[in-house]
């Protein structure tokens, strides 16, 4: 029987500890998926939840998880050696193609920047694909920053603009919510720019329309939605909106659809 | 293929169709009425032909026959994953027309929706014919006939029940086998209701934009619903549901997961772990409910969702008709039209 309910066992290799409560889990996988999908990761007798994939490689799969629940405070008990179960992937994700050859912005918010990490790696490692590459990250505070390093790492070849809301007395670099560090881009590279904001809704909400509020077309903006899911294949119901299914036709929309999609 | 036969013959042969079938119907459920000591019409298991309650509307639908209320997925027993099993047994309904275009409804979602096709759904649908039960009268909450679900020929037998002698139209063969030449061969086809008492206006779809959502309409829904979910759950078409994992008692290594019916008209039905959630207001949930059952559904599939049984307008302890939402909803449409 072809059961789509039923999960594969996902063995972690190491477990990175990002901040107190945002660990990165690297999976033993060979799944290939798409940039911005998720898995349906579950522990038996705790429960079920869709978590995105934060990066994938050769033989491996990331996923940034917070420790916001039921499941989470359960899976951060889990160590190297260990498995948890998943199912998936699902999910539409980014189309790299889309953003080939033009001026890509994104635009991360805290645990947002998970979904779009691996994005930012391939093109961090194909840099010469893009005409342009500016990353803007913004977290609450220093100490929930994620993926440090590779923030230090990125700043090599892409424009890396990194904020928090309130500093700390060690804190030197940007302060401020992340839409006071969004570019006003000249209306004649209005075609040959993409830009992804992704992160909580609010954020999504005002980043995109510091964008729109210099009459940037709505057609280039992309972005990430999160919703409570309990199949991931278009069947429980709770992640509707309107006759969108965020499983399916999303997470990731274009701004054109998601400015109308309405709890 | 037409028989008339008296109530005698006929038990008999549901009584052979026993052997390979559990036949479920409408019937009456003791002491399990809203108030105490009454009675309440539900979907079971029947052995005899006169269990079954013709003149009266079931207050839950049959879907938990094939969408249970709550289905064990897997079983789990450290670290390894075992499918559950159904009986194996093949399922007979006695239901009205409406809730075989309900069913139709469930197996849009269930079947079609997504690119997978939900095998616990399917491993039971597969197992059930439908007899379905003439219904020309209706009763003073339906309004299948505005949501064009009064017809269908989705049936393996259809019945006429009269005061000695039930009508039957066979349309399985392998139905008609277990009846032997039993009764007598006529000509006859279920009738249909025409016209219910209750008439609904169902707005254009393409008139029906986000605008609507900002209608004052909604909040008098906030202040009336009380988000209990009996509409969810009485619905024929209603199909959401969660997971669920339990382990049981002492040995935490061994558990099942299994999923249950989900209401959006109940508390926590967006929450997400981290406290966003969703449709706060009773009123939003009451729209999202609405226009998923003439709206959303009827975008991705080409009919209405609602098949105007009225069980959602039966069972609401508010007493609010879902008919008259619709009708309200209308007006409001038609309203701004012609402004």
């Amino acid at each position: 029987m072809n059961n789509p309910y039923v999960p594969f066992k996902l063995p972690i290799i190491n477990v990175t500890e990002e901040t107190d409560i945002d660990y990165t889990f690297r999976f033993k996988s060979d799944i290939n998926p798409q940039n911005g999908q998720f898995l349906e990761i579950s522990i038996p007798g705790v429960g079920e939840a869709p978590i995105s994939i934060s990066d994938f490689g050769d033989g491996y799969l990331d996923m940034t998880i917070r420790r916001v629940g039921k499941l989470t405070d359960e899976v951060f008990e889990l160590k190297e050696g260990d498995y948890l179960f998943a199912r998936g992937p699902y999910g539409n994700g980014f189309n790299l193609e889309d953003y080939k050859g033009k001026d890509l912005v994104i635009v991360a918010g805290g645990t947002g920047l998970a979904p779009v990490k691996s994005i930012v790696n391939y093109f961090y490692e194909h840099i010469e694909e893009l005409k342009s590459f500016k990353l803007i990250i913004g977290f609450k505070s220093p100490k929930d920053i994620l993926f440090n390093e590779e923030i230090e790492k990125w700043k090599n070849k892409i424009n890396v603009i990194l904020t928090v809301d309130n500093g700390d007395e060690n804190w030197k670099g940007n302060t401020g919510l992340i839409t006071k560090y969004i570019p006003k881009i000249n209306e004649e590279d209005y075609n040959q720019t993409e830009v992804i904001i992704v992160g909580p809704p609010i954020m999504m909400k005002f980043a995109s329309l510091e964008f729109l509020n210099n009459n940037f077309p709505e057609e280039k903006i992309w972005v990430s939605f999160e919703r409570k899911m309990s199949c991931g294949i278009g069947k429980c119901g709770h992640c509707k909106i309107d006759e969108t299914y965020v499983c399916l036709e999303g997470p990731v929309f274009n701004y054109t659809k998601a400015k109308n999609l309405i709890d | 293929m037409g028989v008339k036969m008296g109530f005698e013959n006929f038990n008999k042969v549901l009584d052979s169709l026993k052997e390979n079938y559990k036949i479920y119907g409408p019937k009456n459920i003791e002491s399990k009425g809203r108030f105490s000591d009454t009675d309440v019409v539900g979907y079971g298991e029947i052995d005899n032909f006169d269990e079954i309650v013709f003149d009266k509307k079931s207050y839950f639908s049959p879907k938990e026959i094939i969408h249970p209320i709550r289905q064990t997925l897997f079983y789990f027993t450290d670290g390894e994953v075992k499918e559950s099993k159904v009986d194996d047994k093949k399922v007979i309904v006695f239901l009205r027309p409406c809730d075989i275009n309900g069913i139709k409804r469930l197996d849009s979602i269930f079947l079609q929706n997504g690119p997978h096709e939900d095998v616990y759904y399917k491993r039971l649908r597969e197992k059930v014919k439908f007899f379905m039960i003439e219904c020309t009268e209706g009763f003073d909450s339906c309004y299948c006939v505005s949501m064009e679900a009064n017809k269908t020929d989705n049936y393996s037998l259809a019945i006429r029940v009269n005061d000695n002698d039930v009508y039957l139209d066979i349309q399985d063969n392998e139905i008609e086998s277990y009846f032997n030449e039993n009764g007598d061969e006529i000509d006859f086809k279920p009738d249909y209701i025409k016209e219910n008492k209750i008439e609904v206006n169902i707005p254009d779809p393409e008139s029906l934009t986000n605008e609507v959502f900002e209608n004052p309409i909604w909040k008098e829904y906030s202040q009336r619903c009380i988000g209990c979910g009996r509409c969810n759950t009485s619905c024929i078409t209603c199909s959401c549901f969660s997971m669920q994992d339990v382990f049981y008692d002492k040995n935490k290594k061994v558990g099942e997961r299994r999923r249950v019916w989900a209401g959006c008209h109940v508390d926590g039905f967006t929450d997400m772990a981290g406290g966003h959630t969703f449709r706060e207001k009773y009123g939003d949930r009451m729209r999202f409910k609405t226009m998923h059952k003439i709206n959303d559904f009827y975008k991705r599939f080409g009919f209405h969702m609602c098949v105007g049984c009225g069980r959602c307008t039966d069972v609401c302890p508010q007493y609010i008709s879902f008919s008259k939402c619709i009708n309200k909803l209308n007006q409001i449409v038609e309203g701004d039209k012609n402004e």
